[in-house]
């Protein structure tokens, strides 16, 4: 194994560390606590769908969501009990927002699902079996990304068809106070080590750098003692690196142990390296050789307000009270507080100085707790109480005074000062061209600030306005395609009906010429043949004969069909006449007021619209009159044959009205006996039923009597 | 339980603006006691002056722009501004100079554009450039001999004694007193100015063999000065500016970049130093390591990105070098400084960084919304 070169990022800080208190002891056990809040939606993707109901009975182990979709997670329940209720609670999220959650009241025998507890479930067998084995197991057994963000593992792992390099595991641990990681390492490397081995396997990359900061010696020694345990060849190397913060940023850390950069926006498979945080190689094994789902981490619990500053192997979904009130929190008075003594104060500032700052992750990229009920999840490294001496409120921000400080503490390359001015001024395209989107957020600019500007902050806002202002701009697109898209459609449109209504015309003009020749021959031969008055009126009426020669009863119906068509197409080209008539005359109006050739235009247009238009009602005018004279003459023409058919046409109606009346009957019985409170909808619309049957009956009476 | 609610980053390194602007104070005492020790009182008389009036300009205006003054008296930004200029401006320019040159700093350079952090030009620079065109005689005339070329005095029934500075009532009654003549005794050129005026006659081994650039005419000393005191206080500039770059107050691309265009420059053409200043003056005297450590660094006006920084810087060097050698004025700092005050803004957005994860820097100003979704699905 060729030794490894080293690279570096520029930027970065160097904060105190804070990692000693908490490292003292081993890892301990949490005592269980008596009841679980597990979300629904611990991970980057969808939530899972609840699986469990109310009520349920679920052992430790136990499913109780599913993954929904292919970026998602199982969860499971982290102990035995019961399920007291399913609820919108808030998560433990720097949004505050509200998530799913299942709550469960633990029954204190911690009694594992039997198929875990016997070892059923594990793969003994593991760098033997098939990867989609693996990939299933993992994706069963719930695993995230342990290290912050959450992402599903099996998701991760899905490289196929990706050529991957190396593994990079992030033992970094570079933010202050943490050391879940550390002391993970310190006591189940050999664990970690398999872990890494499985995931070797799946992505078939060809090497693996575990990189760990040089202020953790012991987890140092203890992972490369647990690799020489490993048998065989397995490219895996422990690299130690500078402590400097954040090199345990992903980018961060591939730069320092490749010298590659992950390109902006884009993810390292891209550049054939995948990245997984030690703890969720842990978990991994766990998943794998022994079975078990992800249902507990290890936490670091520290700062200066606990009395012990420890590591905890918790539940996931164990309040942080439980965790708090177990390493001796106290809350801390402040001195205005102290100096108050009993008097109640009515300052409300006062008592918002006074409440305790409770941090989920680090100090330098952890959220503030609302409130000690939130749960532990699966990516909470650590719990943080500090004094208010240990990690002082920001002061009043001052002035930026340009001093560049950030600029050299930037891990990103970036202008985090010019990046403050636009995000403070709203120049959002200033802020993308600076690259703000390339910003992980690591604060080691608002570190160094001297103004103490919470530039961070700032730049969240930023982001998410200009994701917003994206997605308007993209929405807006969107229907802009649309309406241009509708607008062409509408203009065929119009165009292809002129286009049929001329060829309409053409015909029909056609047809007449023709009716008039054959008529006009046709009567010259009647005034060869002999004199007949028939003949002469004939050229008169044209369609009258014609409609006379042709079978009646069908084509009186038609006719009166085509007869309200044509009336209602003449009604609308009148209407449209009017229309482009005001149209026009306003804007001729216009033109008085002001001669604009743009109007000129228009007014053109107008008049050669209203010409089509008027030409259309001529002719459905005609057509329409055409139409009544042949109707009145079939009308003349046809005896009442109707009649004849209705006879049957009533009995089946009647049939089928008794029908409807029965089943009526039969939904107000049932209703009847369930007392239902359709009941008096249901009596009035069998009213109805009947008065029809009894007209029915009486037609079918008059008709027999008529018959008669 | 409830808890407070803040967003990270919870730690901070604990520095402060009014730390960066104490330690910067700091850094020019070695300047002040050199400038004092060669020169007298005069800078130190009016540095306090300079203060008291900064301060009083900073507190009456902040009231007016209804700011809460202890707030931003505090930063020791405005005492910065007055102790520069009390540096810069002559040992002997009368009270109302420094006073003039101090409230136009305050009210018109530094709080009419917004307060600190907001104005684009030194607020120093732009009161000394003032003052420095409005009252060219008093700027000009009132600076100091080296204490070694002031003229011995005898007092009776003692014994010779050698050059020394103007006293300190002395130099009290010629600052607040217009009708208590400066002597010639006690003023005189600075050697830019001297070589300059004398190389239009003079040869180099000529002016060379001056007073203020051969010591040898005033007997007491051993030392061998070159530039009548003005390379010592240089050095303790240069001592000064070392420790806030050791400091990390500021990076080295600017007065690296001052010091190495201007240095370029006057080796390029010092050649002939019949004609022209030589390096080792130009770098040594007036107002140089001044510049170039405390005033071309000053963060709110120079340029910000890295590359920028040393175009920035080497503009100064450049425009130092040309107003001295074909200007008008005796130096050039202030001049320098506001020209280049107003180029950063551009320089800065050409010299943005590469980013993490870009395969080039992107310059210039932001494209239009068309371009950008181009360039960012070539990207993608």
């Amino acid at each position: 194994m060729q030794p490894i070169t080293l690279h570096s990022f520029d930027g970065g800080i160097h904060p105190q560390e804070n990692k000693q208190q908490s490292t003292q002891s081993p890892i301990a056990q949490l005592p269980l606590p008596a009841q679980l809040i597990v979300p629904v939606g611990q991970h980057i993707g969808a939530p899972a769908d609840v699986i469990i109901a109310v009520g349920d009975l679920v052992l430790k182990g136990q499913v109780i969501a599913q993954p929904k979709g292919f970026v998602s997670a199982a969860i499971h329940a982290p102990t035995s009990g019961k399920v007291v209720s399913i609820e919108q609670r808030e998560l433990p999220h720097s949004s505050g927002l509200n998530g799913t959650c299942v709550i469960i009241d633990a029954d204190g025998q911690d009694q594992w699902l039997e198929e875990i507890a016997n070892g059923s479930r594990a793969i003994a067998d593991y760098l033997d079996v098939d990867n989609e084995v693996l990939v299933t197991r993992i994706r069963d057994c719930g695993i995230t990304g342990m290290g912050g963000a959450g992402f599903p593992t099996s998701v991760k792992m899905a490289v196929e068809g990706k050529q991957i390099d190396s593994l990079i595991i992030n033992a970094a641990e570079c933010e202050p106070y943490i050391t879940a990681d550390d002391m993970l390492m310190r006591e189940r490397a050999l664990e970690a080590i398999r872990g890494i081995q499985i995931l070797m396997k799946l992505t078939s990359a060809d090497n693996c750098l575990i990189g760990i900061e040089d202020n953790k010696p012991e987890a140092i020694k203890a992972m490369e003692e647990a690799l020489h345990k490993v048998h065989g060849e397995h490219h895996i190397t422990v690299v130690t690196i500078p402590t400097k913060y954040p090199s345990g940023g992903e980018k961060q850390l591939i730069k320092i142990l490749t010298g590659k950069e992950v390109p902006s926006g884009g993810i390292p498979s891209s550049i054939g390296i995948v990245c997984q945080n030690v703890g969720t190689c842990e978990a991994v094994y766990r998943a794998v050789a022994e079975g078990k789902p992800l249902i507990s981490r290890i936490t670091t619990i520290t700062g200066e307000s606990v009395e012990q500053p420890q590591n905890v192997e918790v539940l996931i979904g164990t309040p942080v009270k439980h965790l708090l009130d177990f390493a001796g929190f106290k809350q801390e008075k402040s001195l205005f507080q102290k100096l108050l003594g009993s008097f109640n104060s009515s300052n409300s500032s006062s008592s918002s100085e006074s409440k305790p700052r409770i941090i989920m992750g680090g100090p330098m990229m952890g959220f503030t707790l609302s409130n000690d009920e939130l749960p532990i999840l699966k990516s909470s490294n650590c719990i943080l109480a500090p004094s208010q001496k240990e990690l002082p409120a920001n002061d009043i921000a001052s002035a930026c005074i340009r001093c560049g400080l950030c600029t050299e503490a930037c891990p990103a390359d970036l202008l985090p000062q010019q990046l403050y001015w636009f995000s403070k001024s709203g120049e959002l395209d200033k802020a993308e061209q600076h690259n703000i989107a390339d910003c992980i957020e690591c604060g080691a600019c608002s570190y160094v600030c001297p103004s103490q500007i919470p530039l961070v902050q700032y730049y969240r806002h930023a982001k998410g306005a200009i994701k917003e202002e994206h997605a308007t701009q993209q929405k807006s697109d969107r229907s802009r395609v649309r309406f241009e898209a509708r607008q062409d459609r509408l203009d065929r449109e119009v165009a292809e009906k002129d286009a049929k209504r001329q060829a309409r015309a053409a015909t029909a003009e056609k047809a007449q010429a023709a009716k008039k020749i054959a008529a006009a021959k046709a009567a010259e031969e009647a005034a060869k043949n002999g004199p007949t008055t028939e003949g002469a009126s004939s050229t008169e009426e044209p369609g009258a004969p014609t409609a006379a020669a042709k079978p009646e009863p069908v084509d009186l119906e038609q006719l009166q069909k085509q007869l309200d068509a044509a009336q209602a197409g003449l009604k609308k080209s009148m209407d449209k006449v009017a229309e482009i008539k005001a149209a026009a005359e306003a804007s001729s109006n216009q033109d008085g007021a002001n001669e604009g050739s743009s109007n000129e235009e228009g007014s053109n247009d107008a008049t050669e619209h209203l010409a089509v238009f008027e030409k259309a009602v001529a002719n459905r005018r005609d057509k329409v009159k055409l139409l009544a004279v042949q109707i009145a003459e079939a009308k003349k023409s046809a005896p009442p044959v109707i009649k004849e058919v209705t006879r049957e046409d009533i009995e089946k109606k009647l049939r089928a009205q008794q029908d409807r009346i029965d089943k009526t009957q039969q939904r107000f019985t049932l209703a009847q006996e369930q007392g239902a409170e359709t009941l008096p909808a249901l009596q009035k619309g069998l009213d109805k039923q009947m008065q029809k049957l009894k007209e029915l009956e009486a037609d079918l009476a008059q008709f027999d009597k008529a018959g008669v | 339980m409830a808890f407070v609610n803040i967003t990270s980053p919870h730690a901070h390194g604990g520095n402060t603006t009014s730390r960066i602007m104490l330690l910067v104070i700091l850094a020019t005492v070695p300047g002040i006691i050199a400038l004092t020790y060669f020169f007298g009182w005069g800078n130190l008389i009016n540095i306090v002056l300079a203060s008291v009036t900064a301060l009083a300009c900073e507190a009456i205006i902040l009231k007016i722009r209804k700011r809460p003054a202890s707030f931003f008296l505090k930063d020791n930004s405005a005492l910065l501004t007055a102790v520069l200029l009390g540096i810069a401006l002559p040992p002997f320019a009368p009270w109302w100079v420094t006073v003039v040159a101090v409230s136009f700093a305050m009210v018109f350079a530094k709080h009419l554009y917004g307060g600190l952090g907001n104005n684009p030009f030194n607020p120093a620079m732009v009161g000394y450039a003032l003052v420095l065109i409005s009252f060219p005689v008093q700027m000009t005339t009132t600076w100091a001999t080296p204490f070694f070329l002031t003229p011995d005095t005898l007092i009776p029934g003692q014994a010779l004694i050698a050059g020394q500075v103007m006293s300190f009532t002395d130099t009290i009654s010629v600052i607040f007193s217009s009708s208590a003549g400066l002597t010639d005794a006690f003023s005189g050129a600075t050697p830019l100015d001297t070589y300059k005026h004398l190389a239009k006659n003079e040869t180099a081994v000529e002016i060379l063999q001056g007073p203020l650039f051969a010591n040898e005419t005033s007997g007491g000393s051993a030392s061998n000065w070159f530039a009548g005191g003005w390379e010592f206080v240089n050095i303790a500039f240069l001592i000064g500016g070392l420790a806030l770059l050791a400091l990390r107050i500021f990076t080295w691309h600017i007065p690296f970049s001052v010091l190495a265009a201007l240095g370029t420059c006057s080796v390029l053409f010092g050649w002939d130093a019949d004609l022209y200043v030589p390096w080792s003056l130009h770098i040594f005297t007036g107002a140089t390591m001044l510049g170039a450590f405390f005033i071309a660094t000053d963060p709110v006006t120079a340029s910000t990105t890295p590359l920028g920084k040393i175009i920035y810087g080497a503009g100064i060097g450049i425009l130092i070098f040309v107003i001295r050698t074909w200007g008008a004025y005796p130096d050039a700092v202030a001049f320098a400084v506001l020209l280049m005050n107003f180029a950063a803004p551009l320089i800065d957005t050409y010299t943005q960084p590469r980013t993490y994860g870009h395969d080039k820097a992107k310059r210039g100003m932001p494209t239009k919304p068309d371009d950008a979704s181009n360039n960012s699905s070539k990207e993608g």
